[in-house]
Parts: structure tokens; sequence; C-alpha cells
């Protein structure tokens, strides 16, 4: 029997971005509110879950055009690059530097290299998470 | 004043959620447990909401979107497990 599940699937396009900007708010709020790379990270895995169970993993990996498997080395690579750039300034390891910008949209914004150790974080938690699902609901 | 409202609240949510307890425990059909499940996760949400202003601090208003977003994805893939016996499917088309 064919189901026709056009509500969810209409609710899950919309509801996809909702979570996604959500995700990246956590994420960017993270500095001086509750939230972070773990949280976003999470999040974001599961609007790309909900998008799984309204369409299908062939779509998905359709949609996605990245391995998922390359976003946990490449958030390694971010999170131990940000740690080792220090040592090129001559200061111990893991040194985050930081200074406020005049950014022309934003105003007075602080920037932190510690975003960028975030980043990676961000990057592995979504890597890992999707990878686990994908190759658990790959299995027949 | 404002105090003893919440708190008289914040009873009335747990009674309700005692309910639900008793529907998740008793429930005869999958169905009725997820719902109950479901609705355990509005009431959390709102004892999220009563405790934050309890606790004069606006750092729970987070958390609140977050079990929303999470009761919405858990229902729905209770439901689907429950409508074609598998949660996420490789090709929808065959």
């Amino acid at each position: 029997m064919k189901t026709n599940d056009v509500i969810f699937q209409t609710i899950a396009k919309v509801v996809f971005f909702m979570i996604i900007f959500f995700a990246v708010h956590l994420f960017f709020a993270g500095h001086y509110h509750p939230g972070g790379g773990f949280v976003g990270g999470l999040l974001t895995s599961g609007a790309i879950v909900l998008l799984m169970l309204a369409f299908d993993m062939k779509t998905i990996k359709k949609g996605f055009l990245i391995d998922f498997k390359w976003l946990i080395s490449l958030g390694l690579l971010f999170s131990a690059g940000t740690a080792a750039g220090s040592l090129i300034f001559n200061v111990p390891f893991f040194t985050h530097a930081y200074d406020y910008f005049q950014l022309p949209l934003f105003g007075k914004t602080s920037l932190h290299t510690a975003m960028l150790f975030d980043l990676g974080v961000y990057l592995v938690v979504i890597g890992v998470t999707m990878t686990i699902i994908q190759t658990i609901g790959e299995s027949e | 004043m404002i105090d003893i409202v919440l708190k008289i609240t914040l009873v009335l949510l747990a009674i309700a959620m005692l309910g639900l307890t008793y529907r998740l425990v008793k429930g005869p059909t999958t169905p009725d447990r997820v719902i109950a499940l479901d609705a355990m996760g509005v009431n959390l949400v709102s004892i999220a909401a009563i405790l934050s202003i309890l606790l004069n601090t606006s750092n729970f208003l987070d958390i609140i979107l977050l079990i929303g977003i999470l009761a919405f994805i858990g229902t729905v893939a209770f439901a689907k497990f429950l409508e074609k016996g598998e949660i996420i499917e490789y090709d929808r088309d065959q």
C-alpha cells in the first residue's frame, strides 16, 4: 500500500529551517548564554533526522552532497588547528586570542578563536550522529 | 502572591503528570502510550516555564524550545514506526 504523507512532508520542510536557525542561534550564543557547539550540532542532526523521517535516506544523500564521515575529520582539524595555532605565536598550547571589531552590520563585536574550536565540536557532533544513524538505518 | 499561584500551578501540573503516567502504564494500545509521552513532553515544557519564572532566570527558555522540538521528532518517529514498521527507509518509492 502506498501511503500519502503530504502533511508530514510539508510540515517537515518548514520545521527543518526553524530547527536549523535555532541550532545556529544556540551555536553562536554559546559564549555568553547557554548553548554551544554540542547542543547546536545535536539539534542540527535532529533537523536532518526529521527530513530523513519525512523522506528517505536516498533523497537526503542526494540533497546533502557531503559524506558525514568527512565532517568528523574536518571538525577535528578545526579543533586541533585552533589549539596548535597558538604555538606559532610563542604562547602555550590552547591559548585563545580575542579582540573587539567594528563590523559593518553588527556593530561592536567580540571575535574569539574559541569559536573556531566550537565550530570543530559542532562539525564532529553532526558527523558522528549522522554516521551512527545512517549506518544503523542502512543495514537490512 | 504570584509565588503562591506559581507553586499551586506546579502542583497541578504534577497531578496532570501523574494522570499521564497512569495512561502510560495502563494504556491498552501502543498509540495511547505514545500520546501520553507526547503530552508529558508538553507538560514538561510548562513545568520548565513555571520554574524559570520561580527561579527568576531566562536561561531555561532555550530548554523549552528544545523539549518542544525533541518531543515532536520523537512522536513523529514513533508514529512512523507504528505505521510502516521501519523508522528510516532507504528508498520510499519501491
